[in-house]
């Protein structure tokens, strides 16, 4: 089996308003110093396959079609 | 002038939909389930609101991958005139029907309540019973409700009079670039919009201002 974590994160340039507000929230608790904030996903994904590179095609056409919408997210896959 | 409803678990608007194109279209819509792989021959498709899939992962991001949307496609490449009001906006947009996405809104707050619309292209199929520029009341409910697109597309949409609706000047209610509130696709025949004209339609809403919107899409097929 193999074992993948896919996080998905915002592109640069496209606004993150929970990211700015967590952000804002981490200043009240008085943690000085922090600077942007942004929010994103994770998913730990089992796999039955034993290929490594099918599972990273599959991965990264998992990202395409469903996990991540490419028009404001970016993706990476990492097999462990 | 037959008209048909998708229905996916979540939605919520779904009656009310059904309501304002039975009153304005004289005929029941037929209802298509999520799972039905054929729509029957209609002159309009229409997606309402709600909450899909309870906005998992994405609103919209799950019942755009549903059969039923790969149906959807089909017909809206034929030309067939379809619809998507609020969560049936987003859903549209990920099923790549139209450009772009929408974000959770800039201020993070679900906002319920009425706007003004500005009909910023009164030439397409949904809007042609409206005056150019007309402000237009329309009440809005949702959370996530932000267009982006990138700049490309963003000058692509405005260049090519995609922009169907806007909030009126000052009242952006979202953070949508561009005050944008409704778009329709290339070939003018696919409309997504946050605000809910179906729920404006006759004078027990208090206004009707939403009522010939349902007349140009109804209307065309005549």
């Amino acid at each position: 089996m193999i074992k993948a974590r896919v996080t998905v994160t915002l592109k640069n340039g496209v606004l993150d308003p929970q990211g700015k507000a967590i952000e804002g929230a981490l200043g009240t608790l008085g943690f000085n110093g922090v600077g942007h904030v942004r929010q994103g996903k994770v998913f730990d994904i089992e796999l039955e396959s034993a290929d490594r590179a099918k599972a990273e095609a599959d991965l990264k056409a998992m990202c395409d079609k469903l996990l991540a919408n490419t028009v404001i997210e970016n993706y990476t896959v990492s097999i462990t | 002038m037959k008209s048909a409803v998708i229905l996916l678990p979540g939605l919520n608007r779904d009656r009310d939909m059904i309501a304002a194109l039975t009153k304005i279209g004289g005929k029941a819509p037929v209802t298509v389930w999520q799972t039905d792989t054929e729509i029957p021959d209609v002159d309009l498709i229409v997606i309402p609101g709600g909450f899909s899939y309870g906005d998992y992962l994405r609103c919209g991001a799950i019942a755009a991958r549903m059969p039923v949307m790969r149906a959807v496609a089909e017909k809206a490449t034929k030309g067939v005139t379809v619809m998507g009001v609020c969560n049936g906006f987003q859903i549209l947009l990920e099923a790549g029907l139209l450009p772009g996405a929408l974000m959770r809104n800039a201020s993070l707050k679900f906002v319920c309540r009425e706007v003004k619309l500005e009909v910023a292209n009164a030439g397409t199929r949904f809007t042609d019973r409206y005056a150019q520029g007309q402000l237009i009341r329309c009440p809005i409910a949702h959370h996530d409700g932000n267009y982006f697109a990138d700049e490309a597309t963003l000058a692509r949409i405005e260049g090519e009079g995609q922009v169907a609706f806007r909030y009126a000047e000052g009242t952006n209610p979202n953070g949508s670039l561009n005050d944008i509130a409704g778009i329709v696709n290339g070939a003018g025949n696919v409309l997504g919009m946050m605000p809910h004209p179906e729920n404006l339609i006759e004078d027990a809403h208090g206004g009707s201002d939403g009522r010939a919107l349902f007349e140009a899409a109804l209307g065309r097929a005549a």
